[in-house]
């Protein structure tokens, strides 16, 4: 009892945080979405949104693209990094996290000099005759910065939950008569499932409301909707009650697409009880 | 009876270190065979080799007849039991168990009988739902055997799979293993440091030490006439003292000679006598044949543990009366209880 109390207060000036800088802003947004610029009540912000339904859309698919590519690239990684040794694995892991420690600004401005018409890979191809490539300014650009920043936050939590599959449960599938392919799809994935849950939502997130990436590596004609709600704070377009609005919508969809994830986990986890 | 695996010449290295050493060995079909051996012995390394898990540096794996040794695990007409069971643990009871049908497709009318009917062999009828997280380790252990048996293998091979289990569950299970062996009527191969757990299940057991094989033989024999000093050792406490064999059926040691039931050494060749602690007699000193002073006295449930000084050397004998220590015992040992070895080169 004393330790449940004593753990109540200590957990008190977080929640008291969240109420002021989470909670209160949140309720602002909601304010400014349902209001126009008078402060009058109306829905024309939400019921306007539809016209951007392409960049919505765009914003998705690309996020999506990106999700997969990452738990495509990330899977094969974090077995192999769950079968390594401890000493190597802390090393590996480091690895995996140095990128991280360089601003996330730099490691994409980084990627604009590589991919421009007269940049380092079309310099390096044209040596051999080849191209050049347009590369910079396309979704394809985009989804490879969203894949190259957020890759690392596919491979933790895949690589955790793979350091608890015992080899042994591999050896046995194998031992009954699994080839890698069986093996992949009846022990591993349903094992990983918690790790690709969380590496899908961590991964995901991000990318549905990234702006910076767009902006740096997709040109004008990639705009997201980060971009969108960005041009209504900072931009041009300076319309609080939209982007408001916009933040609201993108919000629910997160929501959705979170809740989905994390159902699909928990059914198999009570399939399991 | 025909060979159904056997092993030719195989030899293993771990990070520069030979773990199995130009290991050959015949397992024949039907038979329960027991790796013996100390850990390190490369007694659970030998099973990996059968099972596929490891691909031996040189050397062959034949399988009836035929050479495997390049061949897959899951290509092997061979299951494992593991030593952590190594269970499915999002699958069921039922769906563990029919992991391997399911992977040959199977269809689901032949599967569930199959399944259930293992199940119910294994005493775990009515278990088909349960989560994995909700078994015992015995109970776990009857999945892991059931999940092996149920695909008919030619050769079950179980790697300690009593280890994590508590000593009057790991006699039953025991007891059950030969049961299964003997209705399945297949191949067991089975590995384990337990010595008395090898006697009581095997039809043969084969003693392990360093990556080589020591001995080779039925558990009466292994106990009975162990062939050097390491089985002698390995499998339950004997004596072990130097001697001299005088003639066929004399030999002497500890300072006096003795008839015994072997034969065909050299005159006079130095040997090592093996005598099991509960095969020296105590009698009056005045009438025995060796007489020791009792060091150690100690009470082992169904018989007492003596350390008795002969002659300078420590004797371990069993008896079921118990002398006091400080007294002054006579020991007789009988023909048949002197085991002869040739002394081992140093």
């Amino acid at each position: 009892m004393l330790r449940s109390k004593a753990s109540r207060w200590a957990a008190a000036p977080y929640l008291v945080w969240m109420c002021i800088f989470i909670v209160v802003p949140l309720a602002i947004v909601v304010w400014y979405a349902l209001t126009d610029a008078n402060g009058f009540f109306t829905l024309a912000n939400l019921t306007g949104i539809g016209r951007y339904a392409s960049v919505f859309g765009r914003s998705l698919l690309l996020a999506a693209e990106a999700t997969v590519i990452c738990l495509v690239l990330a899977f094969p990684v974090g077995y192999f990094l769950s079968r390594l040794r401890a000493n190597k694995q802390h090393i590996m892991l480091m690895l995996v996290m140095l990128p991280m420690w360089m601003n996330f600004l730099l490691r994409t401005y980084a990627w604009m000099t590589l991919l421009e018409k007269n940049g380092l890979i079309n310099k390096l191809l044209g040596l051999f005759g080849i191209g050049p490539f347009n590369m910079i300014n396309t979704s394809g650009a985009v989804v490879l910065g969203m894949v190259y920043n957020y890759l690392p936050y596919m491979i933790l939590p895949l690589y955790t939950a793979m350091t608890k599959i015992d080899n042994s449960v591999v050896e046995a599938a194998q031992d009954l008569g699994a080839n890698v392919f069986q093996i992949l799809l009846r022990v591993l994935i349903p094992l990983a499932r918690p790790g690709i849950a969380t590496g899908i939502t961590m991964v995901f997130v991000p990318a549905v409301s990234t702006f910076i990436i767009s902006r740096m590596l997709g040109g004008g004609a990639n705009l997201l909707i980060g971009d969108l709600i960005e041009l209504q704070f900072l931009g041009n377009s300076y319309n609080l009650n939209l982007g408001s609005a916009m933040s609201l919508v993108l919000m629910v969809i997160v929501l959705l697409c979170m809740s989905f994830t994390s159902s699909f986990d928990e059914e198999e986890m009570e399939g399991v009880m | 009876m025909n060979e159904i695996v056997s092993l030719k010449d195989i030899v293993v290295d771990f990070d520069g270190e030979r773990v199995l050493d130009g290991l050959s060995l015949a397992i024949h079909d039907k038979e329960f065979v027991t790796f013996l051996g100390p850990s390190g012995c490369g007694k659970t390394t030998t099973l990996r080799v059968i099972a596929g898990f490891l691909t031996p540096k040189s050397g062959n794996v034949f399988f009836d007849g035929k050479d495997i040794t390049a061949l897959p695990p899951y290509k092997r007409q061979v299951n494992t039991v593991f030593q952590k069971y190594a269970l499915f643990p999002h699958l069921n009871v039922y769906e563990n168990v029919a992991f391997g049908l399911r992977l040959k497709k199977l269809p689901e009318e032949t599967i569930r009988p199959k399944v259930l009917e293992m199940l119910e062999t294994v005493g775990l009828k009515g278990f088909e739902r349960r989560s994995i997280n909700q078994l015992s380790g015995g109970q776990q252990q009857r999945v892991a055997i059931a999940r092996s048996l149920v695909n008919q293998p030619r050769v079950l091979l179980l790697d300690e799979p009593l280890g994590a289990l508590d000593l009057k569950l790991r006699k039953e299970m025991q007891l059950e293993l030969k049961r299964l062996q003997r209705e399945m009527n297949i191949t067991f191969v089975y590995v384990t440091h337990d010595q008395e757990e090898a006697l009581t299940m095997s039809d043969t057991v084969v003693v392990m030490n360093k990556g080589n094989i020591q001995q080779i033989g039925s558990p009466q024999d292994i106990y009975n006439e162990p062939c050097n000093a390491f089985v002698a050792n390995f499998i339950g406490d004997s004596n072990i003292v130097d001697g001299i064999m005088e003639k066929d059926f004399l030999v002497s040691f500890a300072g006096r000679e003795f008839t015994c039931v072997d034969r065909g050494f050299k005159m006079r060749e130095p040997v090592q006598v093996v005598i099991r602690p509960e095969d020296v007699a105590i009698v009056p000193p005045s009438v025995g044949m060796l007489t020791g002073l009792v060091r150690e006295v100690i009470f082992k449930g169904v018989h007492f543990e003596m350390h008795v000084d002969v002659e300078g050397k420590e004797w371990l004998i069993h008896s079921t009366q118990a002398s006091q220590p400080g007294e002054l015992i006579g020991m007789n040992i009988g023909p048949d209880e002197i085991h002869i070895m040739s002394r081992e080169e140093v």
